[in-house]
C-alpha cells in the first residue's frame, strides 16, 4: 500500500512541475503581447490628450506595478499605511501585490526580494528588517533597474533611491511643546513621562523638546520640574505618575511621549479627577475613553503619526521614482497628489527622504473614528 | 531570663522584625514626603501592587515544595489578553464571566506546568522557562499579532477596579480575601501542612504517606489559579490589555517573597511574611521617585534595598537560631 501511494504522490509532483513549466512560458508569451498593446494604448492616448489634458497627469502612473515588502505579517500600523498605499496606487491605475517574510528577519526578507526581482516589478518599496543585511539583494534590484524605496523602517543609504520619513524629530517636539503651551495656557509646571531613559527616539524627542524652550522666549514661562521614567511598563508609569503629582502639587500638564505611559497616566489622572492634564503620543483606540473636552477626561488632545498619510506619500514617491520624475537625488522636488509637493532632503544617515511633515493630532472629535484604525 | 526582652522578641520572629522594617520604612518615606502616609497614597500602593501581592501568595507555595516559577508572568499574559480580546470583540460581557474565564485559562496553564514537573520530574526553572515563551507566545497569537484591548473596548469590566465597597476598593478587597483564605488555608489545613512537609524534607514526607507528587502538581496548579486572576486583575486596573504586559514582572514576585522570609531552598515561609515581603517591595518601590532619587538610579536602589533586607533578615534570623540552639543546651 503505502508503495502505491508514493508512486502516486511522485506522479503528482512530476504532473504539477510539467504543468508549472508550461504555466511560466505561457506568460512570457502573454506578457509580450501585453507590451504590444501596451504601445498601442499610448498612441490612443496621445491622441486623447488632445481632448482631455487632466487624465494625463493622473494616467503617467498607470500600468505600474510595485511590490510592496513589509517586515513580516501581522503588524498593525504597517498594514494601517499599506492599505493607503495600495488604494493610492489603484487610484492611479497601477497594481501592487504585497509580500511578507515568513518572519521578520532580514534573511526571510532577502528571500522575498529575490523573488520579487526575477518577477519584472517596476518598483519595490519595504519596510526594511535590517539596515545593512539588505543591502546587497537591493543594490541588484537597483541594478536590474527596479526603482527601490522604503518607509517606516530604512535600509541604508546605498541600499536606497529614497526613504520617506514619518516626521522629523523637531516637527514631533515642536507639536508636543506647542500642545504643553497651549494646555498650560502659556504658563506653569509640566513633567515627561517616557518610555525607558535608553530609547533613542524618546530622547531625541525629549532632547528636541528641551532645545525648543530653551532657544524660544515664547516658552520661557513653562518649568519642565522632571523627565520620570514609567519602562512602558503600566504598574511602573502609574507609579511614576502618582508620584510627579504628589511631588509637584502645582503641576499642570505631563507630556508622555510613549504609548503605554500614556495610557497608564491617563488611567490615573482620570480615576482620581487630577487637575493635571496629559498629552503626548498616544494609541487613539487606548485613548479613546481618556479623550475629552472637560474635567472628565485626563486627555484633551494628542498626537501619533499619521499612518495612512504615510502609506500614500510613500506610493507617491514610488510612482515617481518609477517614472523618472524623481532619482532620489537631494533637492528634487514632486507632487504627492492631494498631500501638495515635496522636497527630498537630506536624511541623518547620508541618504535623502522625504519627510511627511506634522504628526497627526488625535481630538476628542475624530479620536472615535481612527480607534476603528489604530 | 524568664521574661524575653523586646529585642529578642523581635528576633526571635521574623515577621516581627519585617513588620519593623516596613513601619521604619513608613517613617523615613513620610519624613521626605508627606503625602505618603494617607489613606488614598496607601490605597493606590496596594492598587498598583496587587497584582505582585496576589501572585506571591502562589509563589510562597511553589518555594514552599523547593520550587520556583517564572512562567507567572506569560500565564498572566495570556489570560489577561484572552479576555481583553474577547471582551473587545463582544464575546462576553460584564464582569463575573472574564474573571471566571482567566482563572480558568490560569488554573489549565498551571495545571500543565505541574504536569511536567512532578510526573517528568524536570528541574522547576527549566520546565517554568519553557512555559515561559510558549505562553508568552500564545498571549500574542491571540492577540492578533500585538494588538491591545483598551479601555473603551474592555466596557464596563474594568469598572470594578475604580468602584468602592465599605470605604475600599474593590481590588484591594479582592487582596485581602486572597491573604485571609491563604492563611487559614496555610495554617489550619491539612493540604497546607503537606505543602510545608514535602517543602522540609520530601523523603520524610513520602514515607509517612504524602502524595509528593501531587502537592507539587498542586502547587503549580494554584501558582497558575492565582497567575489567571492576576490577569483579571491587570486588565481591570490599568483598563488596558497588551500581549507583553508584567514582563520581567515575576522578579518582583520572587523578590517579594525573598525578602518576607521565603527560603529559597524550601520548607521555610509564611503567608504574613509574603504579605510584608510585598508590601516592603512595593513601598521601596513607590517611595524612590518620591524621596528625589533620580529616575536612572531608581533601579539600582531598588535592588540595593533588597539585598540588605534580605541580608538584615538572614542575619537576626542566624541570631534567632542560635539563640534556640542555646536553649536546648540548658
Amino acid at each position: 500500500m503505502k508503495r502505491k501511494v508514493i508512486s502516486a504522490l511522485l506522479c503528482v509532483a512530476m504532473a504539477t512541475t510539467l504543468l508549472a513549466g508550461c504555466g511560466s512560458s505561457s506568460s512570457t508569451s502573454t506578457s509580450t503581447e501585453a507590451e504590444e498593446t501596451e504601445e498601442t494604448e499610448e498612441a490612443e492616448e496621445a491622441e486623447e490628450t488632445e481632448e482631455a489634458e487632466e487624465t494625463e497627469a493622473t494616467g503617467s502612473y498607470a500600468g505600474q506595478k510595485i511590490a510592496l515588502v513589509g517586515k513580516s505579517a501581522g503588524n498593525a500600523f504597517f498594514e494601517i499605511a499599506a492599505a493607503t498605499f495600495v488604494s493610492t496606487v489603484e487610484a492611479e491605475g497601477g497594481t501592487v501585490d504585497l509580500a511578507y517574510p515568513e518572519e521578520a528577519t532580514a534573511d526571510a526578507q532577502i528571500k522575498v526580494i529575490d523573488n520579487l526581482i526575477s518577477q519584472d516589478y517596476d518598483a519595490i518599496c519595504l519596510s526594511a528588517n535590517d539596515t545593512n543585511a539588505l543591502q546587497a539583494k537591493l543594490e541588484e534590484a537597483m541594478d536590474a533597474g527596479i526603482a527601490v524605496s522604503s518607509f517606516d523602517s530604512a535600509p541604508n543609504a546605498e541600499s536606497r533611491q529614497v526613504f520617506v520619513n514619518q516626521a522629523g524629530t523637531t516637527a514631533v517636539a515642536q507639536a508636543l511643546v506647542d500642545a504643553v503651551y497651549d494646555i498650560t495656557d502659556g504658563a506653569g509646571q509640566w513633567a515627561i513621562l517616557s518610555a525607558t531613559s535608553q530609547a533613542s527616539n524618546q530622547n531625541a524627542w525629549i532632547e528636541a523638546m528641551e532645545e525648543i524652550i530653551a532657544n524660544d522666549d515664547t516658552y520661557a514661562d513653562l518649568e519642565l520640574v522632571e523627565i520620570a521614567y514609567g519602562d512602558d511598563e503600566a504598574q511602573k508609569s502609574t507609579d511614576q505618575t502618582e508620584a510627579l503629582l504628589q511631588n509637584y502639587p502645582d503641576l499642570e500638564v505631563i507630556c508622555a511621549p510613549t504609548t503605554v505611559g500614556i495610557a497608564a497616566a491617563a488611567k490615573y489622572l482620570q480615576d482620581n479627577g487630577s487637575s493635571c492634564k496629559l498629552t503626548g503620543l498616544g494609541l487613539p483606540s487606548e485613548m479613546e475613553a481618556y479623550t475629552g473636552d472637560g474635567d472628565d477626561y485626563s486627555c484633551p488632545y494628542f498626537y501619533l503619526w499619521d499612518m495612512e498619510g504615510l502609506g500614500s506619500l510613500s506610493a507617491y514617491a514610488t510612482m515617481a521614482l518609477v517614472n523618472g520624475e524623481i532619482t532620489g537625488a537631494l533637492g528634487e522636488t514632486f507632487t504627492a497628489g492631494d498631500l501638495g509637493e515635496f522636497t527630498i532632503t537630506e536624511a541623518d544617515d547620508g541618504g535623502t527622504e522625504i519627510v511627511l511633515g506634522l504628526p497627526l493630532e488625535f481630538t476628542p472629535e475624530n479620536v472615535s473614528e481612527y480607534a476603528e484604525l489604530y | 531570663m524568664e521574661k524575653k526582652s523586646l529585642w529578642k522578641r523581635i528576633t526571635g520572629s521574623r515577621e516581627a522584625l519585617l513588620a519593623l522594617i516596613l513601619i521604619l520604612l513608613f517613617i523615613i518615606v513620610t519624613g521626605f514626603n508627606s503625602s505618603f502616609l494617607t489613606p488614598s497614597s496607601l490605597q493606590q500602593l496596594i492598587k498598583n501592587n496587587a497584582v505582585t501581592m496576589v501572585m506571591a501568595l502562589g509563589m510562597l507555595c511553589v518555594m514552599l515544595v523547593g520550587g520556583i516559577d517564572i512562567s507567572i508572568m506569560s500565564t498572566l499574559a495570556l489570560s489577561g489578553m484572552a479576555i481583553g480580546m474577547l471582551l473587545k470583540y463582544d464575546y462576553i460581557s460584564g464582569t463575573i464571566v472574564p474573571f471566571i474565564i482567566a482563572i480558568a485559562i490560569g488554573i489549565v496553564c498551571g495545571f500543565l506546568v505541574g504536569l511536567v514537573i512532578s510526573r517528568a520530574d524536570v528541574p522547576p526553572i527549566i520546565a517554568t522557562m519553557g512555559f515561559m515563551y510558549i505562553y508568552r507566545a500564545m498571549g500574542y497569537l491571540i492577540s492578533n499579532g500585538g494588538e491591545w484591548a483598551s479601555a473603551s473596548a474592555l466596557g464596563s469590566f474594568s469598572d470594578f477596579a475604580t468602584t468602592k465597597f465599605l470605604g475600599l476598593n474593590c481590588v484591594i478587597w479582592i487582596v485581602i480575601v486572597c491573604y485571609v483564605f491563604f492563611y487559614w488555608f496555610m495554617k489550619w489545613t491539612r493540604t497546607g501542612r503537606k505543602i510545608y512537609a514535602v517543602g522540609s524534607n520530601p523523603e520524610a514526607a513520602d514515607v509517612s504517606g504524602i502524595n509528593v507528587k501531587n502537592i507539587k502538581l498542586l502547587v503549580f496548579t494554584i501558582m497558575g489559579l492565582l497567575s489567571g486572576l492576576g490577569g483579571a486583575l491587570q486588565v481591570g486596573i490599568y483598563a488596558s490589555a497588551m500581549p507583553n504586559m508584567q514582563k520581567g514582572g515575576e522578579m518582583d514576585v520572587i523578590a517579594a517573597c525573598v525578602i518576607g522570609g521565603v527560603s529559597m531552598s524550601g520548607g521555610r515561609g509564611t503567608v504574613i511574611g509574603a504579605l510584608l515581603g510585598s508590601l516592603i517591595l512595593a513601598t521601596i518601590v513607590k517611595a524612590l521617585p518620591l524621596v528625589g532619587i533620580g529616575s536612572l538610579a531608581q533601579n539600582t536602589f531598588k535592588g540595593v534595598l533588597i539585598l540588605v533586607v534580605v541580608v538584615v533578615n538572614i542575619i537576626l534570623q542566624r541570631i534567632s537560631d542560635r539563640n534556640a540552639l542555646k536553649g536546648r543546651e540548658m
